[in-house]
């Protein structure tokens, strides 16, 4: 050998930024932070790994084998080093057996293959072994069009089934809790609502009995699985197994029409999805919003729209005549009628009670209400309440911030709405507005109501107030309406409006929009755009921002 | 059983009295004998030098895996913070082996001596023995056994005045085959359903019982403990075959003259030594038509067969050579050298009376029955293959069933949580691969007339049976 042949230069081997590490792909090196799990990494750099049992926001017990891949660790030398190829990237020793890649975090130089004739056909036996015992009845399954084992049997089942056994036989219609409905058949175990129920309900009351292909998942013994989270496994279970009783048989789930939103039935605004089809609402599922809920929300707030199809909800603008009968009027009229009796008033004799429940533009506008009327006595009620330490807020009301930040309450929400009620009743007050809310839920005394010369009361649904009013303006709620709230932690969101209004019913913006030019002229809002604008105007927090602006997810507020 | 003498082949180290004239379990007889004396010795002894004679021996765990019992102690750090726990397991449970049962039964207090010394040599002061629900007499004498050890100072505090601490409980099992799997002990062992864990990373000897380092033993590994301790690792390594030492408890069972449980050295003699020499041979007019050699779940093997093995040339090249049967040395690695393996010692027999469709579907009922249901594979696969082998012996298979049967099987092996997967599906496996004219034979249309899917003639009584198929 000649003095002058020089031997190849040593690779160097290819060093991730602090954080990251090196991992192959199906063939391509990429650079992924430190403690990403594996099934993450390869669905994200490689091909979508499916899964049953993994469920980011839980353990990962490994159990259903759906995830199983290909995975090699870097090729070791006889110096205990990694062997490099010319690029610097460790050669791959690929381990004979499939592994799942759902329990392990990637680490320095391993190799991952989404792809493979061996993975191929571990989905392939493990998608009927999950099949042979299923009962497939696909048609009259509330899981339909949202089933993964319906998913995956695309991608990965058999054209004809080869199991001519008998399929083994569990309970059907299990009344795991009150509302909650199993089907055990259905059933693939892969224990998604035992943890759930454990690590994020705190309530281990879910487990399985017997064994083998005979296990069944049922509630400890003289306990009922009817946490205020119960229905979160619905949406997690990944077949039709777990069923929703207000849900189950009531729509297919692909003629729903989606729309996001979030919950108002508390101060957290957990993010939601509201189902709906031609102007019903089918459900309220949970979106996932890391800041604010996660992936889950209370079967409380989950189930509280039924309100919105109340038979007794108010869809007609009402004036009350002098003999006491009511008169069916336009909103149009109905909201003159309002301005041409508030006018009689001097400011120390109206009350008003607004919401914690309206929306910041509502709100912007019912203290310009204020102002223009020089109302004096004025509050929201307030609705402190047990909060749990998952999702529920110690605040009952969706906007207490909203309403602070438009002096429509204080720093103790609510703390005035009795001097208010009492008021209507010793007779100080002549007239009161009010939002959204009852005066007799804060003291006042209907007999007092009956005898205030003006009650204006928008609202949803007939109580004392609206009985006593003089003038009832329908309103919309909140999946009937656009408009933005803030929640205990500052968070902005935004709601979408997901049906129609019913009957005659206002949008409340517009109504109060009405009102203020019905009493003072007009002021240039057309749309709810502009009144966003006009509020960011007045108001810096919301400088920079518009309805579109806030996005699916919401933005903290400075 | 009556009592049986060892047979002149025999080397009796772990068995030594077992069956023995006079002996009695209780500790005075031990003590006669000799007993606790080799707790003494090792109390006087570093525990890393335990554990370095233990590694020196090369012994190999005696449950089934045969994994090296030093390398497994190794991984307990000597300066470990968390507790240190171990556990006995003496969930004996694989069809076909018996020997764990004789020492309890028999002599407990070996057991006991060789737990305290591996307790001491890796620092756990609390240990277990977790043993099956069907041995409640054995928990009876253990219990009896331990507290004859703490009276006599062999327990408790102060173990012989060495300030070595430790308690023994006795924890007996609810019947779960699964629960002999080490995770699925330890979890059990914890109050909960035996589902065995992952792996990674819950490898006991790091994140064991209560997420603390555990080692988890068979009974006769630890009671070889004790025999390492007073021979010390170089000489205990004597015995046997390198990378084979020390003695091995097999227990025969099924279609021999004499059926039972012997100790020999590893590796002493072949299987044809075994079946003929120390069994008796098959019975009057029967030929031996196959063996399982380590318990129900290792690879059966045919008696008519040779078998392809490597072997290593002067030259340090190595050749293929075939092997008959009956020349199988019984050891670890010879057995895995002809596909099988050793297992938990259990050597089961069948002669040519034996119908292997039967045999296989035995064994199918038995994991079908066992399989915790944890992971998809097993869970479903181990029922399918039970039902398909049902079938099968009712004389209700259907073409295809042997190849649907191997394919479901390979569909399980590799694939599972633990070990219960390949336990489940090497039967199946074994018995298509050595016997295929019988499955095949099995597997022709043998539907009655007018039935046209196997579910119609097994269950008739099942409503729209027919139409339910037809989709």
């Amino acid at each position: 050998m000649s003095e002058t042949t020089s031997t190849p230069a040593a690779p160097t081997p290819v060093v991730a930024p602090p954080g990251l590490v090196n991992i192959q792909v199906d063939g391509k090196w990429v650079q992924v932070p430190k403690g990403t799990r594996v099934i993450e990494a390869v669905s994200k750099h490689g091909t979508y790994v499916p899964r049953y049992c993994y469920h980011p926001k839980l353990s990962a017990p490994g159990n259903c084998r759906m995830c199983l891949i290909e995975m090699g660790s870097p090729k070791m030398g006889p110096d205990r080093k990694p062997i490099l190829d010319a690029a610097g990237y460790p050669e791959i020793a690929w381990m004979p057996r499939p592994q799942i890649c759902c329990s392990t975090d990637v680490s320095e130089g391993m190799g991952y293959r989404s792809q493979s004739p061996l993975v191929d056909e571990c989905r392939k036996g493990v998608m009927e072994f999950l099949l042979i015992n299923h009962p497939l009845d696909c048609p009259i399954c509330d899981q339909a069009g949202e089933c993964r084992l319906q998913e995956f049997s695309v991608e990965f089942g058999r054209g004809e089934s080869r199991f001519i056994e008998e399929k083994v036989k569990k309970p059907k219609k299990v009344e795991l809790g009150p509302r909650i409905t199993l089907d055990d058949e259905r059933c693939i175990m892969c224990s998604r609502c035992i943890r759930f129920s454990k690590e994020i309900a705190h309530d281990d009351v879910l487990g399985f009995t017997q064994r083998g292909s005979h296990t069944v998942l049922t509630a400890y013994p003289g306990r009922k699985f009817d946490n205020n989270y119960s229905l979160n496994t619905v949406d997690i279970c990944p077949v039709g197994a777990l069923t929703s009783n207000d849900f189950r048989f009531k729509m297919r789930v692909w003629f729903l029409k989606e729309t996001k939103s979030f919950c108002t039935s508390c101060g957290t605004g957990c993010n939601t999805t509201i189902g709906s089809r031609e102007n019903v609402i089918y459900r309220q599922t949970p979106r996932e919003n890391n800041d604010v809920n996660e992936v889950w929300m209370c079967d409380h707030g989950r189930l509280n729209f039924h309100y919105l199809q109340d038979a007794k909800r108010l869809t007609q603008p009402l004036l009350r005549l002098p003999d006491g009968r009511s008169e069916e009027v336009s909103m149009a009229e109905a909201v003159r009628e309002a301005a041409a009796q508030l006018r009689h008033f001097k400011g120390e004799e109206i009350g008003l009670l607004a919401s914690g429940r309206m929306t910041n533009e509502e709100l912007f506008l019912a203290a310009k209400l204020k102002r223009i009327l020089g109302i004096e006595h004025y509050d929201i009620v307030g609705r402190p309440q047990q909060p749990d330490d998952i999702l529920v807020s110690d605040d009952g009301n969706p906007n207490t911030r909203g309403a602070q930040l438009f002096k429509l309450t204080g720093e103790s929400p609510g703390r005035f709405a009795p001097v208010v009620a009492s008021k209507v009743n010793d007779g100080v007050l002549k007239a009161l507005i009010c939002l959204g809310e009852d005066a007799a839920s804060i003291g006042a005394k209907p007999e007092a109501l009956q005898k205030l010369s003006s009650l204006i009361v928008l609202d949803l649904l007939p109580n004392a107030s609206t009985a006593a009013a003089t003038v009832v303006l329908p309103g919309a709620a909140f999946a009937e309406k656009r408009g933005s709230m803030i929640n205990v932690k500052g968070r902005l969101q935004r709601l979408n409006q997901a049906i129609r209004l019913p009957g005659n019913a206002g949008d409340d913006w517009e109504i109060l929009r009405d009102l203020i030019a019905a009493l003072d002229g007009g002021n240039g809002i057309y749309t709810i755009e502009d009144l966003f604008q006009q509020m960011a105007a007045e108001h810096p927090q919301f400088a920079g921002l518009s309805l579109s602006k806030i996005g699916d997810l919401g933005v903290p507020l400075p | 059983m009556s009592r049986r003498f060892p047979h002149p082949r025999e080397r009796r180290l772990v068995f030594k009295n077992v069956d023995r004239e006079g002996w009695t379990n209780d500790i005075q007889a031990y003590l006669n004998d000799g007993g606790y004396d080799d707790l003494r010795k090792a109390l006087s002894m570093k525990p890393q030098d335990i554990v370095n004679e233990v590694k020196t021996s090369q012994l190999r765990g005696r449950g089934g895996a045969g994994f090296s019992c030093g390398v497994k102690w190794g991984f307990i750090r000597p300066d470990e913070k968390k507790p240190v726990y171990l556990i006995c397991n003496a969930d004996e449970s694989e069809p076909g082996t018996f020997k764990d049962r004789y020492i309890i039964h028999q002599d407990p207090h070996q057991l006991i001596e060789g737990m305290v010394i591996s307790c001491y040599a890796v620092n756990a002061r609390l240990a277990y023995i977790y043993i099956r629900g069907e041995f409640p007499e054995g928990a009876r004498i253990l219990e009896k056994a331990i507290a004859e050890a703490h009276a006599h100072g062999f327990l408790g505090k102060n173990i012989l005045g060495s300030g070595f601490d430790l308690e023994i409980y006795v924890h007996r099992g609810a019947g779960a085959y699964i629960c002999g799997e080490e995770t699925g002990l330890i979890e059990s062992l914890e109050g909960k359903r035996p589902y065995p864990r992952i792996k990674p990373p819950y490898f006991p000897a790091v994140l064991g019982l209560y997420m603390s380092p555990t080692i988890v033993n068979n009974v006769e590994t630890l009671c070889n403990a004790k025999h390492i301790v007073r021979m010390g690792g170089a000489e205990f390594a004597k015995i046997g075959r390198p990378n084979n030492t020390g003695t091995r408890v097999l227990c025969v069972s099924g279609d021999v003259q004499k059926p039972g449980y012997f100790e020999f050295e590893v590796g002493a003699l072949t299987m044809g030594e075994l079946l003929y020499d120390i069994c008796g041979g098959p019975k009057p007019g029967r030929k031996i038509k196959a063996v399982i050699p380590g318990g129900s779940s290792a690879k059966v093997l045919r008696a008519d067969e040779s078998y392809k093995i490597k072997v290593k040339q002067p030259d340090g090249s190595m050749a293929d050579k075939m092997l008959p049967f009956n020349d199988i040395v019984l050891d670890f690695d010879s057995l895995a050298a002809v596909g099988s393996m050793a297992g938990s010692g259990g050597v089961i027999v069948m002669d040519d009376s034996r119908d292997m469709v039967w045999a296989l579907n035995n064994i199918n009922e038995f994991y079908a029955h066992e399989s915790c249901g944890q992971c998809t594979p097993c869970r479903e696969g181990s029922l399918w293959m039970k039902k398909i082998s049902d079938r099968l012996v009712a004389g209700l298979g259907v073409q295809g069933d042997d190849k649907n049967l191997l394919n479901v099987a390979d569909n399980i092996a590799g694939r599972t949580i633990c070990a219960f997967g390949e336990a489940c599906s090497w039967p199946v496996q074994s018995f298509l691969q050595k016997f295929p004219d019988d499955f095949k034979a099995a597997a022709k249309n043998h539907l009655p007339e007018g039935a046209r899917t196997a579910l119609e003639a097994l269950a008739p009584e099942v409503p729209h049976g027919r139409e339910a198929l037809a989709h």
